[in-house]
């Protein structure tokens, strides 16, 4: 009697449970079909070039994205140019030659400065990194390397370069974890058996950990740049928000996430609306394809550990 | 002491790295060793400086932050409303209480769901196709920009009732959260000892009463946790609520109704140009560090890194 | 030819545990010495002091002296010089699994800076040839990565890894113990031929493995050396009663 009755609500919990999970697949599956119904009308009237052409005229209606891309891009790429070599030299740092009484203050820190929220340190960067790029670096930069041509024109503060920055300090701790914890699944017989050939201790690093790593500080890295692709609210406060392509690094730029962050609330006109959705759609497809990559990768070498529900 | 070896040891061989006490060896290797040694130093030197160049600024970011906020909070701060523009002594409250109708709604929403998904990974899915695309579906989700919850409850909820909501913010954030807490979940569920349910099996308790009497219960102090954490990085969240909750400069608590919140409130007074603004703004992110810091804190006394990798 | 070591007062210690105590012995050139005792005696903790891989644990300890002919081991050499001079082989072979055969045993060539493929070719060759590799992997060098070959050839790349790099003491912690009957009897016949040019220090759990390939045998309880003599007085006429009753099986 209990049995059955065990046996009959055992499945209903299962199946309510089931459901629950099933609901991930269905939150994708929703996004998906709301932005490309809500974004037909851009698609139909743009097509593909709508990701090729530089133009945003909302008032004559004239949309083309390519200025948003290149911002994302740039933004990123920049980011991770930046972070990534400071980012592995930390993780170095922490997984080996860290004495041991530093290592949790430090991780730590890196854990609470993951956790602060994008427009905290966007107001941090309105109010400190601006003018430090406005009075200093800035000018700095451009006396003593204006000769690459990169840093020309007028320096305001904001634009890609203090975006980019205050992008690299957001993806550090994410990119330094998650090769920490890699480093860490490298098993101490590898350490071992470097160090027996007699290995100084940075070849023993090099031959014995990083390189059985290699694959998943890949991973590590890519995921930092799926951040990056769509971190929205600290890059639209310092990046300028003018939809054409910078022609330096202290010129104002736009990425994908910023213009809808900036103009969504305002959009008005069927089509203005359309094709900001269809752009974010392209960051939803783009940011999903990105960290399927970067998740896989650091499966395969972590072997299906918990991954940081980052 | 040991037997002689019998064998007649076979004439040296040439070998490639001498057997020479160290002074003896060529100049080759000499200076091979020593370039070595100090390529060890300098990587050494260089990693330590990366982390003085990576935590210093981050140190102080922080310590700014502290700084700036706690020298803009005061009582009414948390009771007042912002004043009229450009006008001293306004507060954040409308921002904080709205912040924490619009979190209600999103954890009554998000958690329920989120803990039942982690259930079904970690107790009825282990080893089954399923529950490892759902697993990897939920990190890949959470890796997507938060802006794009924004678009989908704005095109879901917003569009349809023609107005700006609580409720529409609610539900971005909801989104958000559930699957951070299937995972978290699924991962404290994990490190309940099978043996806890095996002896309630071996008692004749179905399934369905173990999971929640059972193991849930033990399992609960680490899925609250992994619930806090989930909440405190989507009560920092703004870009979700741009253009759904969309922000209020008065009280409000409609969920049919446009709302204030407080990474909103700190957007919109952070690009403001009015000082008084300016002040509300560092005092909210105060507000927000705290929060998170306390969380993070307690997930740390909580769960050790290897057991909860929770959401941060 | 091999060296010589000669151990005076080795104490060693992991955190405030007194691993070793007052270890005193000299293990003779060109011979196969073997450890035995039950586990947990400090004959691992033992042949990690020999080639300082003991201190690479953060709460590890070790006080003595310890001489490889007259170098003083830990007085008057580097830690990097001395782990390439005493190579090692660990219980679980741990080949390098994202280099191939020829990159795993050339590994330890490549870090001391040689490059000339030539000489890497031919030592890789002889260091094979010595561990009785050479003829099974030969054609599949370069193919083939370390982690691909069994567990035997495995353990055999390894010792040729070590040899590589031309030591004079070879440690072998438990070399056999992770591989089956065929591998075992294949690296004991090695130990015969190694003997010859290095010497050899082998730990062992199997007191059959000590009869059948060392000269002189140590018995290890408790952190202590208890008896250190000929294999065969070892094992036919042991002068302490533990030695004894560890042979004839009464503990561990």
């Amino acid at each position: 009697m209990s049995r059955s009755t065990g046996k009959g609500a055992d499945r209903v919990f299962s199946a309510v449970m089931l459901a629950c999970a099933l609901s991930i697949f269905g939150i994708v599956l929703f996004i998906l079909y709301i932005l490309i119904l809500r974004s037909k009308l851009s698609i139909s009237q743009f097509g593909f070039k709508f990701f090729t052409r530089s133009a945003w005229d909302p008032v004559s209606g004239d949309f083309g994205a390519f200025p948003f891309i290149y911002g994302t891009l740039a933004t990123s790429f920049l980011a991770l140019l930046m972070a990534v070599p400071l980012a592995l030299g930390v993780a170095v740092f922490l997984t080996e030659l860290c004495p041991e009484k530093l290592r949790a203050p430090i991780s730590f820190v890196t854990e609470l400065l993951a956790a602060i929220p994008s427009v905290v340190y966007g107001l941090w960067a309105v109010f400190v990194l601006v003018p430090i790029m406005r009075d200093q670096l800035g000018p700095f930069l451009a006396k003593y390397f204006g000769w690459t041509g990169l840093f020309g024109g007028f320096n305001f503060g904001v634009g890609l370069l203090t975006a980019s920055i205050i992008l690299a300090i957001m993806i550090l701790p994410i990119i330094s974890s998650i090769t920490r914890d890699i480093m860490l699944a490298v098993p101490i017989s590898q350490r071992e058996g470097v160090l027996a050939l007699g290995a100084t201790r940075w070849e023993m690093i090099r031959m014995g950990v990083l390189r059985n790593a290699r694959i998943g500080i890949v991973g590590a890295i890519i995921l930092g740049l799926g951040r990056a692709l769509g971190e929205t609210m600290a890059v639209t406060m310092v990046i300028g928000n003018h939809p054409e392509i910078p022609k330096s690094l202290f010129a104002p730029g736009y990425t994908l996430a910023s213009v809808i962050a900036n103009e969504f609330s305002e959009a008005t006109g069927d089509l203005y609306l359309s094709s900001l959705i269809e752009i974010g759609l392209a960051l939803f497809l783009v940011t999903i394809v990105v960290n399927a990559v970067a998740r896989a990768l650091v499966w395969a070498v972590t072997r299906g550990a918990p991954a940081r529900a980052h | 002491m040991g037997a002689n070896s019998l064998h007649t040891p076979p004439p040296p061989q040439e070998s490639a790295i001498s057997r020479a006490p160290i002074e003896r060896q060529s100049r080759r290797v000499r200076l091979n060793r020593a370039r070595r040694y100090l390529w060890n130093h300098v990587v050494t030197g260089l990693a330590i400086l990366s982390t003085i160049v990576v935590i210093a600024p981050l140190v102080a970011i922080l310590v700014y932050l502290i700084y700036k906020g706690t020298s803009s909070l005061n009582l009414a701060f948390f009771t007042k409303i912002p004043a009229p523009v450009g006008e001293p002594g306004g507060g954040m409250s409308n921002a904080i209480v709205g912040s924490s109708i619009v979190l209600a709604l999103a954890s009554v929403l998000g958690i329920p769901v989120g803990i039942a998904a982690g259930v079904y990974l970690g107790e009825f899915g282990r080893g089954k196709l399923l529950a490892g695309a759902v697993r990897f579906t939920a990190d890949v989700l959470n890796g997507v920009p938060s802006i794009v919850m924004g678009i989908a409850a704005y095109a879901l909820i917003v569009v349809e009732q023609k107005h700006f909501s609580a409720f529409s913010g609610g539900v971005a954030l909801a989104i958000m959260m559930v699957p951070t807490i299937t995972r978290t979940t699924e991962e404290m569920l994990a490190t309940v000892p099978h043996a806890i349910r095996e002896a309630a099996y071996g008692l004749g308790v179905p399934k369905w009463r173990t999971v929640l009497s059972v193991t849930l219960k033990t399992a609960s102090p680490g899925i609250i946790t992994g619930c806090m954490l989930a909440f405190a990085r989507v009560a920092g969240e703004t870009a979700p609520l741009l253009f759904t909750a969309f922000g209020n400069q008065f009280w409000s608590f409609k969920l049919n109704e446009p709302i204030a919140a407080l990474p909103l409130q700190i957007y919109i007074y952070a690009l403001s140009p009015y000082d008084e603004w300016h002040r509300l703004a560092w005092g909210g992110s105060l507000v927000l560090i705290v929060l998170i810091m306390a969380s993070v804190t307690l997930v740390r006394i909580y769960a050790n890194r290897g057991v909860l990798k929770g959401a941060s | 030819m091999g060296v010589g070591i000669d151990v005076e007062n080795l104490n060693a210690w992991y955190g405030s545990t007194h691993t070793l105590q007052d270890i005193s012995l000299n293990i003779p050139a060109n011979h196969a010495t073997a450890l035995i005792g039950p586990s947990g005696c400090g004959k691992s903790t033992f042949v990690r002091c020999l080639n300082r891989m003991h201190e690479t644990n953060p709460i590890a300890r070790a006080t003595g002296v310890v001489k490889m002919g007259d170098v003083d081991i830990y007085e008057d050499a580097n830690p990097v010089e001395i782990r390439r001079r005493v190579g090692m082989v660990f219980q679980r072979p741990n080949p390098f699994p994202t280099m191939s055969i020829y990159d795993n045993v050339a590994s330890g060539l490549k870090l001391n800076g040689f490059r000339n493929r030539a000489v890497l070719d031919e030592t890789v060759e002889r260091s094979l040839k010595a561990a009785a590799l050479w003829d099974e992997v030969k054609d599949d060098l370069k193919k083939k990565s370390g982690a691909s070959l069994s567990g035997g050839q495995q353990q055999r790349m390894c010792i040729a890894r070590a040899l590589a790099v031309d030591p004079e003491v070879l440690l072998m912690d438990e070399p056999a113990s992770a591989l089956d009957p065929v591998s075992t009897s294949k690296i004991e016949d090695l130990i015969f031929e190694l003997k010859r040019q290095y010497t050899i220090v082998i730990v062992t759990h199997n007191m059959q493995q000590a009869a059948r390939v060392a000269e002189n045998t140590g018995f290890f309880l408790n952190g202590k050396m208890v008896e250190f003599d000929s294999t065969h007085k070892i094992f036919t006429n042991p002068k302490d009663k533990r030695t004894e009753d560890y042979i004839t099986g009464r503990f561990g």
